[in-house]
């Protein structure tokens, strides 16, 4: 607090930076202040993930062999990439709170772009499945073929799918429904995120950050991990549990 | 002033680029552990042991990406009261759910 770097708002007040809103006590207050409200986003957010998890739950009890079918479509591959590029842009977004912390503007930049530059990987492979789907007729509402569960064709490499009866195979969109939803949805996350770090890398290449006003990238950083955190659950839920059944 | 400022120097705990090298390493070699764990035949453990590792995985962004190890009581609490909640209204909805057809069998 008393480094030099820091701008004194007023000598006549007891010091603090100029960034310290006036009803707050202390730095350690408002900073206190500003987790906590972004926590309660989070929970929030939480909540309404939450709902669909447990829309999941139900319908891939009701409908399990639809359920277990629709899983094998996805690609393992492809889904663990992506939960490993993850991964990592939530350790780059780790290290630019670390930077921005130690007032590193560099650091803060490469850890910026390099988020960035993650999570578009991610919402490129996430891409490349959901065009997967478009082109085996896997897209509820627009593009839907339940017969490719009645007659599943030999994939290359992989042992021949079992066909289900009509009925069932027709709850495989139900399925893809929630698949499109909670994808879409966290993709969706993702995107607004992408946004915010583009502003924050103009800001930090500005150097709006050098004066310890950080705030904002602490936040974002709840927010970044937060979405990494609903992948974490996204990925066994679609991609793995069904595989063996 | 002075409570304040030693108040806030125990607040501000800096968590260290070493401890996220090993949380992010921690969670890689548990990606793959579930992918593995997925390949193999274990019936209904399947899910069990995939959600298992998940939950350890968030729990490790939580406490460390997140700093909550590091935060103030009010952040723990706040964030538990917040993931017992999150049970109550999963649990309340799947137990309502499991239990309909209980008794007309």
């Amino acid at each position: 607090m008393d480094s030099p770097t820091v701008a004194l708002h007023d000598s006549s007040h007891s010091e603090h930076p100029s960034y310290q809103r006036h009803h707050f006590v202390s730095m350690a207050q408002q900073k206190d202040s500003a987790s906590f409200g972004m926590w309660l986003f989070l929970l929030t957010e939480i909540m309404f993930f939450g709902g669909m998890f447990t829309a999941y739950l139900i319908y891939r009890n009701w409908y399990y062999p639809a359920f277990v079918a629709g899983s094998h479509t996805l690609s393992i591959v492809l889904g663990t990439t992506n939960t490993a590029v993850l991964i990592t842009s939530s350790f780059t977004m780790a290290m630019g709170v670390w930077c921005a912390e130690t007032r590193r503007r560099g650091g803060l930049i490469l850890s910026l772009i390099l988020t960035l530059v993650l999570g578009l990987a991610f919402l490129g492979i996430k891409s490349v499945e959901y065009h997967e789907k478009w082109v085996q007729h896997h897209v509820p509402g627009l593009r839907f073929d339940a017969m490719t569960f009645v007659h599943p064709k030999a994939e290359p490499g992989q042992p021949v799918e079992p066909g289900l009866p009509l009925d069932m195979a027709q709850h495989t969109e139900v399925y893809f429904s929630l698949y499109f939803a909670m994808t879409g949805m966290h993709a969706l996350h993702m995107i607004i995120g992408m946004g915010l770090l583009i502003y924050m890398l103009i800001r930090a290449i500005r150097g709006a950050y050098d004066n310890g006003n950080i705030a904002f990238i602490e936040n974002f950083g709840l927010y970044w991990h937060f979405v990494d955190i609903v992948w974490i659950f996204l990925f066994p839920l679609l991609y793995l549990i069904s595989r063996h059944q | 002033m002075s409570a304040h400022e030693e108040h806030s120097s125990e607040e501000q705990h800096i968590v260290s680029p070493k401890i996220y090298v090993l949380i992010a390493t921690a969670l890689l070699v548990c990606t793959a552990l579930t992918v593995a764990a997925s390949y193999l035949e274990l019936g209904a453990w399947n899910a069990v042991v995939a959600l298992a590792i998940a939950v350890f995985k968030a729990s490790l962004v939580v406490l460390f990406f997140m700093h909550i190890k590091y935060s103030s009581k009010l952040l723990k609490l706040t964030v538990g009261a917040g993931l017992f909640t999150f049970l109550i209204l999963v649990g309340m909805s799947m137990s309502d759910y499991i239990s309909r057809a209980w008794g007309s069998f």
